[in-house]
């Protein structure tokens, strides 16, 4: 099989990334990489969390870096950047309900101080 | 008049052929989108778990701060406890990762490790979640006690669930391994559950956020 071949053959860095790209994913490397960006923004929003100078943005700053954290693990972890576009429709529909049944039901709750100040 | 054909059946003394082993998985049939249907069937029911846990987190959001009675949150909740948590969980996402490659390149031992070390940190999850849900009961907090009480156990109890079910699937990926049904050409099987295990970990992203970090 010319894959294991390859695997096994292939001792010099960067095999493994020539193989993965065979299947159309990252190797190991881009993971390890990948991976260490989760943990420093993990780092980052506690860190923020515990600062009172970024009090007042603090709920955007947090959304912000959780939103890149949801993207980086879908696209790369899970292969939505690389596998076809059916999968990104699919999975995105459940997603943008979900997002409008939480959007909706905070503002029909009056959870956002702005419908209050209307009203 | 036409004749039939009649089919003759010859005995030709030879033992019919055995069949093989049969392989966990075979290659997917010809699907109209091209796509292997199992994996399609996966993100669609991602998509229904997030409607399920976007519903569970709206609810966590509209009762957010309107409990009359305590334990409140900023009350019970140990941030610097729950961010080893979530680096628990974000690391097994990483090992997930490198089990699904380590079977792409045929390293079966090298995905058992992986797959090993995935189930072995969603079980410390759990553990973890375990302690923090007796202490916050310790504390007077349960699922009855007030509004946060109920949504804040309904929401992580069941993302819990979820884990456990994945722990179990991983687990019961090893075992086919070890017993030697699990090889590079049933990488999909690993693929599949790595989606579920990373879904897993990108809802605890945004619990962790919303109801952890957010201030009250």
């Amino acid at each position: 099989m010319t894959t294991l071949e390859h695997g096994h053959a292939s001792g010099h860095g960067g095999g493994h990334e020539e193989h993965a790209a065979e299947h159309g994913h990252p190797g190991a490397k881009t993971y390890t990489i990948i991976g260490v960006i989760l943990a420093v923004i993990t780092l980052a929003e506690v860190f923020f969390y515990t600062q009172e100078a970024v009090l007042a943005f603090l709920v955007p700053l947090l959304l912000l870096l959780s939103a890149a954290k949801f993207a980086i693990v879908v696209g790369f972890y899970m292969h939505l950047r690389f596998d076809n576009p059916l999968f990104t429709a699919v999975f995105g529909f459940g997603l943008v309900v979900a997002a409008s049944v939480i959007t909706a039901l905070m503002f029909l709750f009056g959870q956002y101080p702005l419908p209050q100040h209307i009203g | 008049m036409a004749q039939t054909a009649v089919p003759v059946i010859v005995d030709s003394g030879a033992p019919p052929p055995v069949a093989a082993e049969a392989p966990l998985v075979l290659e997917h049939p010809h699907t109209s989108t091209g796509l292997d249907n199992r994996k399609l069937l996966m993100w669609a029911f991602l998509a229904s778990d997030c409607m399920f846990f976007g519903t569970l987190i709206a609810t966590y959001m509209v009762y957010k701060n309107r409990s009359l009675d305590g334990p409140l949150p900023r009350e019970v909740f140990d941030v610097p406890y729950t961010s080893v948590s979530a680096f628990v969980l974000l690391l097994s996402s990483l090992t997930m990762v490198l089990a699904l490659s380590s079977i792409q390149r045929g390293e079966e031992r090298k995905m058992r490790i992986w797959l090993s070390a995935t189930a072995l940190l969603g079980c410390v999850f759990l553990g973890g979640q375990f302690y923090e849900f007796t202490s916050f009961y310790r504390e007077g907090l349960s699922l009855s006690r007030n509004l946060f009480g109920s949504t804040f156990f309904t929401l992580t109890g069941f993302h819990g669930t979820h884990v456990a079910i994945g722990v179990f699937w991983l687990a019961s990926l090893v075992t086919h391994s070890f017993r030697g049904r699990l090889h590079q050409e049933h990488s999909l099987l690993v693929e599949i559950a790595g989606l579920y295990w990373h879904f897993v970990d990108i809802v605890w992203i945004l619990i962790f956020t919303l109801v952890y970090l957010i201030p009250d």
